[in-house]
């Protein structure tokens, strides 16, 4: 527990649980937002569900090297959903997986992730809100070039919840119980804590992959001389009592399994008993991979520990450029980084073109298309240009004109007010006041906007210099959200 | 007689500037150019014009060597200037404008900090670097995982205010981004960290910068002459001094500190 200022320690548990209430916002927003799905009614469907099994799918196919391919996600997800609404078809369902998949990887935003706000209270004392950035799936490119799905750290909360706790006391609580359970015959929540081991496998695994590939990289960026070995040896151990636990409840259930005679029973221990088997191959396999990251520390350390004496002064790129420019705020990052790109990308030749290369250029065959998509011109960036037209500083003032929370205003007197400061104002003003006559409402609660500008006519024509039509007038609705999520 | 001899030196200059235009063209593949490169280093009156002549043009000399040929840069408002918002124009409208040009800035930092781990390896002119599009994220990823941790030890709660984003700190921005993304037709997303780290690393290519070795780990390049005398003359020292000026650097030792969480247990 850290304790913060005198103001600190009250905040840090409230920012606790409402970063774990936000991790669960966007499976919740799923349900909200599937009435609106065009092309299907899919209002059957329970979507929390289906991302809850939707991440477990994901961390169950995590291993050391790859995670899960998106397509295989979908299939094995298929069988879920049909129970849900079996007189669909099977090519609805997969639509709904992918849907599901697609939300929960969030795509569609530059990040990939979900942003909630949330407010704390500073040493100050003064309240300010705060941006936590989550995701549920990461997408991670594998050795052979596919991209693999993997869940986070925050989706395996979310699905096991309070997995925030020590590790090693929480897997011995849950082999005490898991013993016990079977040993009562509570097959059901014996299943329960026997994924629950599972997924501490996983993370066991996944904190070990991390840490070797940074050896990988940089034998110092890992601390080998106390953490790792640590990790290592608490690793082993809970290898070890893993096996010893997990072969006597195999021998266990296996009894069980032979020996009920209800056919539920029956079906669950035998469900169990594959559970256990996967698990005792997967600390087979973490305990290979232990096994050789010692040698992987030493043969790194040989490979990169070549070292010639000083030869001039010059730059260390990592640590004086690289990471205090990582370290800056955006704003205050661009100037050095700016520079450096400035120097370091060479020249732009201006090219000449001469008729007899035009020629050959333009009898050249097509060439063909390149690994990135970075090349092909994306028909999105025809409105960057658009709103490039007014500066940011017109937008700002647009907005704050048009911020008419009370009282409706005339265009003709915004107009008026616009064109004192800027010519080029009015004209935007103008143009964001027709826009609004027919509100985009539905895009900006699917925005997660809190208002829209509302136009109306009310007959009034408008006199101006530049612009002809109605006086509209103008005020600022705000959006009721939690009404616009149920209907 | 004299004029003709002048200006046929004033020919010969500007042929090695030209040259030095044509980045994957090397003196030792070109004799015409190698005698330039020679006349260069022997004949001060012959440099001084060289130098001349190019910054009549709008460029700078940095180097002239065997190695690695005529190394130009462009001076500010130079024809030949390249600008990093013509670079970073291609990304989507809806991500801060700032935001895309710090991050395929930093990716360009650290693909020289890659190519050249130690000051080491920059000050010395026989050293090649290794570089792959998977290590040069690796290694952003790396230094963001270790500002993560510093961040979390400080006492304070310093996660992003939501309402001034132009304050977030780089390296969350970075991390955030995915470093890969699948898209319809199983190519690499642009927009992805892997995607940028890929493009800046062809586009160092195309310059002469860096030569592509093979296609492992996402393309697996070595560094050329060229680009460590355009990082270690030009580049680090600019950037260098802007951070300087911001007073956040300290200053290092021989050894380099990529990786520097954690004192040498070597």
């Amino acid at each position: 527990m850290r304790s913060g200022g005198p103001g600190g320690f009250v905040d840090e548990g409230l920012a606790r649980r409402l970063k774990a209430l936000a991790c669960t916002a966007p499976l919740h927003d799923l349900d909200a937002r599937k009435a609106k799905l065009d092309w299907a009614d899919a209002t059957v469907y329970q979507m929390a569900e289906i991302a809850l099994h939707t991440i477990d799918q994901v961390t169950i196919a995590m291993d050391f090297d790859t995670g899960a391919g998106h397509e295989d996600v979908v299939r094995r997800l298929q069988p879920f959903i049909a129970t849900q609404a079996p007189g669909r078809a099977v090519q609805e369902h997969l639509r709904v997986a992918r849907w599901v998949l697609d939300n929960l990887i969030n795509v569609g935003t530059a990040d990939r992730g979900f942003r909630r706000v949330y407010g704390s209270v500073d040493a100050t004392g003064a309240y300010r809100r705060r941006a936590f950035d989550f995701k549920l799936l990461v997408e991670v490119a594998g050795a052979d070039g596919e991209v693999y799905l993997r869940a986070s750290d925050e989706a395996i909360n979310v699905l096991v919840g309070a997995l925030d706790t020590d590790v090693e006391s929480a897997q011995i609580a849950a082999e005490v119980k898991l013993e016990n359970l079977i040993s009562r015959g509570r097959l059901a929540d014996a299943k329960l804590a026997a994924e629950q081991a599972r997924y501490r496998t996983v993370q066991y695994g996944e904190t070990l992959r991390v840490k070797l590939d940074a050896t990988r990289r940089d034998v110092r960026a890992v601390d080998w001389a106390e953490e790792m070995p640590e990790l290592l040896d608490s690793a082993l151990s809970h290898i070890e009592a893993r096996f010893r636990a997990e072969n006597a409840i195999l021998r266990n259930i296996t009894r069980a399994r032979d020996e009920a005679e209800d056919v539920d029973h029956k079906r669950r221990a035998a469900e169990l008993v594959d559970i256990v088997g996967d698990c005792i191959s997967r600390h087979t396999q973490l305990q290979s991979r232990l096994q050789a990251a010692g040698a992987i520390f030493r043969a790194e350390q040989d490979r990169q520990q070549f070292s010639g004496p000083p030869q001039r002064a010059t730059i260390d790129l990592f640590g004086q450029l690289l990471v205090p420019a990582l370290d800056l705020p955006i704003a205050d990052a661009v100037a050095p980084v700016e520079h450096f790109f400035r120097a370091a990308a060479g020249l732009d030749v201006p090219t000449v073109p001469s008729l007899s290369s035009l020629v050959s250029l333009l009898l050249r065959p097509a060439p063909e298309r390149d690994k990135l998509v970075g090349e092909v011109p994306e028909p999105e960036l025809v409105p960057s240009e658009t709103t490039d037209y007014y500066s940011d500083e017109q937008w700002r003032r647009a907005d704050e004109l048009l911020d008419l929370p009370d009282v409706p205003r005339r265009l003709s007197g915004l107009l008026a007010e616009a064109r004192e400061s800027d010519p080029q104002l009015a004209r935007l003003v103008a143009l964001r006041a027709l826009h609004s006559s027919s509100p985009a409402v539905g895009a900006a609660v699917r925005q997660g906007d809190g208002r829209a500008l509302l136009a109306v006519d009310d007959g009034t024509p408008l006199h101006d210099e530049e612009f002809g039509g109605a006086d509209l007038l103008l005020g600022t609705a705000s959006i009721d959200r939690d009404e616009e999520g149920v209907a | 007689m004299r004029v003709s001899r002048m200006s046929t030196d004033v020919e010969s200059a500007a042929r090695l500037v030209s040259f030095g235009m044509r980045p994957k063209q090397l003196p030792s593949r070109d004799v015409v150019y190698a005698d330039l490169v020679r006349r260069y280093a022997e004949d001060s009156s012959f440099k001084q014009l060289t130098n001349s002549v190019a910054a009549g043009l709008g460029l700078m000399v940095l180097d002239v060597s065997m190695q690695a040929g005529a190394v130009l840069a462009a001076t500010d408002e130079s024809v030949f200037e390249i600008k990093m918002d013509s670079y970073a124009r291609q990304s989507k409208i809806r991500e801060r404008r700032e935001t895309e040009k710090v991050l395929h800035g930093l990716v360009h930092l650290a693909a020289a900090a890659l190519g050249y781990p130690r000051p080491d390896d920059l000050a010395n002119d026989t050293y090649i670097g290794r570089l792959s599009v998977e290590q040069v994220d690796g290694v952003v990823r790396e230094a963001c995982r270790i500002l993560d941790e510093r961040a979390a030890k400080a006492e304070r709660n310093n996660d992003p205010l939501s309402d001034a984003p132009e304050l977030e700190q780089a390296w969350r921005a970075y991390a955030r981004r995915p470093a890969a993304a699948a898209t319809k037709d199983g190519r690499l997303a642009s927009d992805t960290t892997r995607g940028m780290v890929s493009r800046a690393l062809r586009f160092l290519a195309d310059q002469g910068f860096l030569v592509q070795a093979s296609a492992e780990q996402g393309g697996t390049y070595r560094t050329t002459p060229r680009y460590q005398v355009q990082v270690r003359e030009l580049a680090a020292d600019s950037a260098f001094e802007e951070l300087l000026e911001l007073g956040v650097v300290a200053v290092g030792d021989a050894a380099g500190t990529l990786r520097p969480s954690i004192s040498d247990t070597l």
